[in-house]
Formats: C-alpha cells, sequence, structure tokens
C-alpha cells in the first residue's frame, strides 16, 4: 500500500533521514519506533507532504488504483484526498473550536453529510468520552481526551491509511494502554495504520512490523513481537 | 439639545459607526488569520467608490447594477492584491508583508491619481435615496436608515458564513493553526483568498454608501476612514468580527455625539478616534471583544 525506498530528508545541513526504505501492506499497523531526532517524525511527515524537497521514492497505491501513485511533491491537502490522514505530534487540536467542530474540520473533504454524521457516530462510539464533551471547547479537555480528539479526527475524513505521529505523548500510563487499546481497536476493523512512538513497548505490543530508527537510519526490523523479544532493543528501548 | 435633534444625530452615528464597522471587519478577518494589517483595505474602499461613479454617472447604468459591478470589481482588485503582495510572501516573516501592504496602498492610491486624476468629483445621490420622511418632528432621509440596515443584515450574513459554513469552519481553523488546518484537507490559499474576497466586498460596499452620504469621491478618501475603521477593528479586539462592528459603532457614536455635544471640539473630531485608541491600548491592549493575543507556532 504504502512503499518508500531510499527517502532522505536535509534541514538545513543536517541530514536528518538518510536513506531508510519502508514498506507497508494493506491491513497492517506498523511501527517505525527510536529516540528523540531518529527521523521518525520527518518520515511521516514526508508522506504527508509537509517536507518539501526530500530525496527518494514515496508510493502510494489507494484501493482503486493498481498501479502506485508517486507521492512527492503533492501539498498535504491533496494527500487527504487521496486517503492519507496524519494525526500529528503533540495533537494539535484546535482549542478554540469545539470537539464537534474539530470532528467536521476532519471531515472537511468530504461532502456527504449522512456520511460525516456516521463516522461521527462510529468515532463517538470508539470514545464515549468525546460524545459527552461534544460542544465543549477543544481546549478545555484534558491531555487524553485531547489525544483522542486528534485520532477521531484524523479518522473523520475516512483514510485508507492512517498515521499516528507519538500518540502517546505527554499520556499517563493507564491512558496510553487505553489510547492504544482503541488503535489495536481501528486496525481489527480493517484500517491500515502506521504508527511513530518513542514508547517502544506500547507501539511494538501492538505492530504486526516494526522498524528501529537511530539518527536517520533503520538500524533493525522485524515483526513487532520479534523486536519485543530482541535483546538489543529491550537493552536500548524498553529499559533492560 | 431637545430629542428631535438627538435621534438625528442618534441615527447619524449609527451610520457613519456601521460604515465604519463594516470596513473594520477585512482588516479584523486578515489580521485574525495571517496576522497581517492590510494597509490596502482602505484602498479598495476607495475603489468600490469609484467603480459605482464610473457605473452610474459616466456610463449612466441603473444604480442596481451598478453597485454589483462596483462591489465584483473591488473584490477582484482584493483577491489580485492578495494574490500578487501577499501570497509570495506567505512563508516570509511578518514584516516583509507588512511592508508589502504600505506599498500597494501607495500603489493603489497613485493609480488612482493617475488613472481618475486627483481631483474630487460629485456623486449625483439618487433623489429617492434623500427624500426625507417625517416621523413625528424627526425628519430622516431614507439613505440614514438604509445604512445600518443593510450593514446590519451583511454583518448578521458574514457571521453566518463564518460560524456555520465549512469553509467558515476552516477560517477559524487557519487562524490558530495554519498547518494542521492544511492536514485536515482545507486548501489553505483558497480559504485566505475567500476572506480577501468577502473582507474587500464589504469594504467596496461601505465605499459606496460612504460615496453616497458624502456625495464625493477622491483618489484619498479612504484614508482617514481606513485608519478609523483599522482602531475600531483594534478598539473592538482584533481578530472578533462581533468585535470590529461593536469597534465601528463606538468609534462613530463618539465622532459624532462629540461633535454634537461639544460643537466646539469640531476641529478635533478626528483625533477622538486615535485618544479611543491610545486610551483602549493602556486599558485593555486585547480590545474589548478580543482573545488574548498568543504568538503564532
Amino acid at each position: 500500500m504504502l512503499d518508500i525506498q531510499n527517502l532522505n530528508i536535509w534541514y538545513g545541513g543536517i541530514h536528518a533521514v538518510k536513506g531508510i526504505d519502508v514498506s507497508i501492506r494493506r491491513g497492517e499497523i506498523v511501527t517505525l519506533i527510536g529516540a528523540n531526532g531518529a527521523g521518525k517524525s520527518s518520515t511521516i511527515r514526508a508522506i504527508a507532504g509537509l517536507v518539501r524537497g526530500f530525496k527518494g521514492f514515496i508510493g502510494y497505491t489507494s484501493d482503486q488504483e493498481k498501479q502506485p501513485v508517486r507521492l512527492n511533491g503533492r501539498r498535504p491537502e491533496e494527500m487527504v484526498r487521496m486517503g492519507i490522514a496524519l494525526s500529528p505530534e503533540g495533537r494539535r487540536i484546535l482549542p478554540h473550536l469545539t470537539v464537534e467542530e474539530n470532528l467536521r474540520l476532519g471531515a472537511y473533504t468530504r461532502g456527504s453529510r449522512a456520511e460525516i454524521a456516521y463516522d461521527m457516530d462510529y468515532v463517538y462510539n470508539l470514545f464515549p468520552r468525546l460524545q459527552e464533551r461534544r460542544s465543549q471547547k477543544g481546549g478545555t479537555l484534558s491531555g487524553g481526551e485531547q489525544q483522542m480528539l486528534a485520532v477521531g479526527r484524523a479518522l473523520m475524513s475516512r483514510p485508507e491509511l492512517l498515521m499516528l505521529d507519538e500518540p502517546s505523548l505527554g499520556l499517563a500510563p493507564m491512558l496510553v494502554s487505553e489510547v492504544f487499546n482503541v488503535i489495536g481497536e481501528i486496525n481489527r476493523q480493517g484500517k491500515t495504520i502506521l504508527l511513530v512512538e518513542q514508547n517502544a513497548f506500547a507501539a511494538l505490543s501492538i505492530a504486526h512490523k516494526a522498524y528501529v530508527l537511530e539518527v536517520g537510519s533503520v538500524v533493525l526490523q522485524g515483526t513487532g513481537e520479534e523486536l519485543l523479544h530482541n535483546p538489543q532493543v529491550r537493552e536500548a528501548y524498553l529499559g533492560g | 439639545m431637545n430629542l428631535n435633534m438627538f435621534v438625528q444625530h442618534f441615527i447619524n452615528a449609527l451610520g457613519l459607526g456601521s460604515l465604519y464597522g463594516l470596513i473594520a471587519i477585512g482588516y479584523t478577518m486578515v489580521y485574525g488569520i495571517l496576522r497581517l494589517i492590510n494597509f490596502a483595505h482602505g484602498d479598495i474602499f476607495m475603489l468600490g467608490a469609484y467603480f459605482v461613479f464610473f457605473a452610474t454617472i459616466q456610463f449612466k447604468l441603473p444604480w442596481e447594477f451598478g453597485v454589483s459591478l462596483a462591489i465584483a470589481g473591488a473584490t477582484l482588485c482584493g483577491l489580485l492584491v492578495d494574490r500578487i503582495a501577499y501570497r509570495p510572501l506567505r512563508s516570509a516573516p511578518r514584516i516583509s508583508a507588512l511592508i508589502s501592504a504600505i506599498g500597494v496602498s501607495f500603489f493603489l492610491e497613485n493609480l488612482a491619481i493617475v488613472m481618475f486624476t486627483g481631483m474630487p468629483r460629485a456623486v449625483l445621490q439618487p433623489p429617492w435615496l434623500m427624500k426625507p420622511i417625517l416621523v413625528g418632528d424627526v425628519r430622516l432621509i431614507p439613505l440614514g436608515l438604509m445604512v445600518p440596515t443593510i450593514s446590519f443584515v451583511l454583518v448578521s450574513g458574514l457571521l453566518w458564513i463564518v460560524y456555520r459554513t465549512r469553509p467558515g469552519l476552516a477560517m477559524r481553523s487557519i487562524s490558530h493553526d495554519i498547518e494542521t488546518t492544511r492536514l485536515m484537507g482545507v486548501s489553505v490559499d483558497r480559504i485566505i483568498a475567500l476572506t480577501f474576497a468577502l473582507g474587500s466586498a464589504l469594504a467596496a460596499l461601505a465605499g459606496i454608501m460612504w460615496a453616497l452620504r458624502y456625495p464625493r469621491v477622491e483618489p484619498f478618501m479612504g484614508i482617514f476612514p481606513g485608519f478609523k475603521a483599522f482602531i475600531a477593528a483594534v478598539f473592538g479586539g482584533i481578530g472578533s468580527i462581533p468585535g470590529a462592528m461593536v469597534g465601528g459603532l463606538a468609534l462613530g457614536f463618539v465622532e459624532i455625539m462629540s461633535v454634537a455635544f461639544f460643537p466646539n471640539l469640531s476641529g478635533y473630531k478626528d483625533a477622538f478616534a486615535f485618544v479611543l485608541l491610545i486610551v483602549i491600548l493602556l486599558i485593555r491592549p486585547t480590545g474589548l471583544m478580543g482573545e488574548k493575543m498568543e504568538e503564532k507556532i
């Protein structure tokens, strides 16, 4: 579904991503894990169209098409229409808009009111707490609720590929497992997910496939299960 | 002062204030989204007035048609200003766009001198707009009532667009976080263009009504109303549409009533607006209805 070959990203003089390859098949949860500055966010932002002037190939095959489409150089708003949604790092919900308006914004590219209403119910079902707070301003929500809103908002475009950048950031451990349970649930209902995480344990526990990034390169890859038991990974990311 | 005169002044203030308000909305919407003071806004107001002058007086088109044409023309100019002078500077430091705005303003004023000559021209007021109606002892002219009514209807329509429609939602979202708004699939440049179009249309209409009230047009007619409308926008809380209208009305009332009650001070009429600006900046820098300003990320 998504095929990244030899992706290179520079910020000014800094070579942030050094030729990585990632591939995602339909229905999978794929995770990129690694420390701060490893190039995870840059990669996901390049897919979303937020990074200009990277080198390499990003190919995307949507449901309707047989041939992969080259994503390089497209704008973020095109990506959403092509079926790729990103829930950005730090949640970035709109604090002055209500929960419902935030969700409506997520559905911006879509026309059918009935479908939007249907998907809104779906999101409220996933996160009942959002429904309770539907007319509250986004800024009044707790961190966990804001994260749920950010995930829900990304779902509102009915993406084929859902990308989540650090959904565990700043959340209490209990909330992390709550959010990750829902991410697993969304995947079991058929959604393909690309997950960028520093919380390696949470990410590996639900991922089918994982890539470990260090200073811009992939140093390890395998199934979530394999990496969870890999001594190197345990040493470096899971606290021994 | 008797009641009769007070009512006259009141209506007059309402008219002037709502015109300030209409112009102020353009400033406040563009500032809310781009954090840019669109100095050329007052000149769009001037162009609207000129266009209606040419359409109806030079080319003898019927009023309804001339007004529509003038609004369309000025809106197009507003869009061109954004496209040519601001859009290429979207990712440049904010001060660059500001300087560009000042440049566009000078350009439009001088273009108007070249094209229309600097000579003020008289606008013929349609008689039906000026024929006084007597309500009790109060003489009212239809134009005086029409201006606040039209303004009220337009502002209600605008608020509906901003708070009840999809592009409106995108506008409110862009004002906080452009990047995230793009991630939702919004074509930001298109929404910004829409903002300029709406603001310019309102300014053009204000310019037309202004030209009817003070029946003349000249190339610099947009400068002072523009300044005052900007003050109104700051007073009401820049970024807030209801604030712009409230600020405009407040300014209209201060200006008309101060002269009405203290005729000796009429020479200082324009100074009141600036005094009001200084006072609000000292007491409540975010304006009456402004949100707390946060630096944009």
